[in-house]
């Protein structure tokens, strides 16, 4: 369902992602893990059409997301790092935009906001404005969202960061379900190595741009002779702390600032 | 056209759920009408200007319009910064539709905010001299709507700082209005300042929207239309060129 070859992003002189491969099958989940200002989001960003590689092939249910955009767009449902809603809208109205946006015909729209509202348990909720809601609240919105085009591929880029443990373990839930009940591929990152472990048939690990090591949870665990996927992480990522900055413009702007650029 | 429809939607109950920014931004073309308005006003008059209330009247609805429209442009920073935009720009549509939602939008914004505008000028005694000039009024006031719109596109899609935006915005707007004959008649001012009422845009859609609701022309509402009409094509060309090479 992806699969990407020899993917490489360059900003300026800056590596972010170097050289990466891997291949997602149809309908399973896949844990994208790395340390802060690996290349996870970057490697997000172009395949899901707004950020152009350097070089290396890209496709996603045999489209390209460089040359194939809107076949691509079309494709797949992303769950934004940060929120993405309108919150001067409310739950209903941003569903329905983006029911619109994604040529969903009307009377057909109406019947799945309905079932996914009721699914991440917001029906009772949608005529509220969704600057009303909690973290937790839009979190979900967010993913009925994604997946009101029916995508075929579910991209999830920290669903559960700042969310409480109740709230990350429904989330948790309803994509396992979705996975479960309709085969769709999950591509998820995330930093709390237990719900990658509980949740992922596969995993890749990604670190200073380069995949170091990619297999089940379980093989990873072998293979590092350690008891969690956390203690396997860091036995293959290491301890030290990654000064990050907080995108790669953000490190371009770095740069510039330590060379006088 | 439904993806268009829908953006333009947007904006729209986005600016009538915001009652404060509605009054708010209705106060500063009030102040102007009723300050100048009764305040140079016998003055005017004695100065053989005929009623300046009829005068002032299409200046400060352009004036209305101009705020609301160019401010509009800080809306496509605001949802750079708070992810709306994000929504869209993965969306299965151009970058075209997306640029044409905003602006018709933010256009149809200003235009309810012009007709607020001359709503308050005609409690303030403003009577229309050829009602049947109506149409041509809206045509004015939908032209520079659109004109100013775009140009708020122009610098909302370069700018990715949101205090600098109205910084940036009161510099320009402030001479494009002084400089527009929104307030004074402009016929005898010095030649220098006459080169810059005359390269000023704003200042077309003032005469047209004067012409069509009270003192006459100085252009002719013909020129008056088709500089309108080509400088909004260029700048809504402008504006969806720079709002399609925004990256996120």
């Amino acid at each position: 369902m992806i699969e990407v070859h020899d993917l490489v992003k360059n900003f300026g002189e800056f590596r972010a992602v170097d050289h990466i491969s891997f291949v997602v099958p149809a309908g399973r989940i896949f844990g994208f893990l790395g340390p802060n200002g690996a290349g996870k989001t970057t490697t997000i960003k172009m395949l899901t059409t707004v950020l152009k590689p350097t070089s290396g092939t890209m496709l996603i249910d045999g489209h390209d997301p460089m040359h194939e955009q809107h076949l691509v767009r079309s494709s797949f449902g992303i769950v934004f790092q940060d929120p993405s809603l309108d919150s001067e809208l409310t739950a209903l109205e941003n569903l329905e935009l983006h029911g619109v946006l994604y040529r969903v015909p009307s009377h057909e729209r109406k019947i799945r906001i309905e079932k996914l509202l009721r699914f991440v348990e917001l029906w009772e909720r949608r005529r509220d404005f969704v600057k009303n809601f909690s973290g937790g609240m839009k979190r979900r919105l967010e993913i009925a969202r994604a997946l009101l085009h029916v995508p075929k591929v579910l991209f999830l880029d920290e669903p559960t960061l700042g969310l409480d443990p109740q709230t990350r373990i429904h989330i948790w839930d309803y994509i396992r379900a979705l996975n479960r009940e309709q085969h769709i591929t999950v591509f998820f990152t995330t930093h709390y190595m237990e719900e990658a472990e509980r949740v992922a048939d596969e995993i890749a690990i990604i670190d200073r741009g380069k995949i170091i090591e990619q297999g089940t949870p379980a093989s990873l665990k072998e293979k590092t002779g350690t008891q969690s996927l956390e203690d396997a992480f860091i036995a293959l990522t290491g301890y030290a702390i990654r000064d990050e900055e907080v995108s790669p413009v953000d490190r371009m702007r770095t740069i510039g600032k330590v060379w006088g650029r | 056209m439904d993806v268009v429809y829908i953006l333009a939607l947007r904006q729209l109950k986005r600016y009538l759920r915001a009652r404060a920014r509605i009054i708010g931004s209705l106060g500063q073309p009030i102040l102007f009408l009723v300050a100048l308005g009764f305040g140079f006003g016998r003055t005017f008059a004695k100065a053989g200007g005929g009623n300046y209330i009829q005068f002032l009247t299409p200046g400060i609805i352009s004036m209305g319009i101009l705020f609301t429209a160019v401010f509009t442009g800080i809306e496509i920073i605001w949802d750079r910064q708070f992810g709306f935009l994000k929504e869209t720009l993965v969306a299965p549509v151009s970058r075209l539709q997306i640029v044409l939602g905003r602006t018709l939008g933010g256009a149809g914004v200003a235009m309810i905010q012009g007709m607020i505008v001359a709503l308050v000028c005609f409690i303030a005694g403003f009577r229309f001299e050829n009602p049947a000039l109506l149409p041509v009024a809206l045509v004015f006031m939908f032209l520079i709507s659109l004109l100013f719109t775009s140009v708020g596109t122009v610098v909302g899609s370069i700018l990715e700082d949101l205090h600098a935006f109205p910084l940036i915005m009161n510099f320009l707007v402030m001479p494009l209005f002084f400089f527009s004959g929104a307030l004074f008649p402009v016929q005898d001012l010095p030649k220098a300042l006459r080169v810059a009422v005359g390269i000023n845009p704003l200042s077309y859609g003032v005469d047209g929207l004067r012409g069509a609701m009270s003192h006459g022309t100085l252009f002719g509402l013909g020129t008056d239309f088709i500089v309108l009409g080509i400088l909004t094509a260029i700048l809504l060309s402008i504006g969806s060129y720079f709002f399609s090479r925004i990256q996120l």
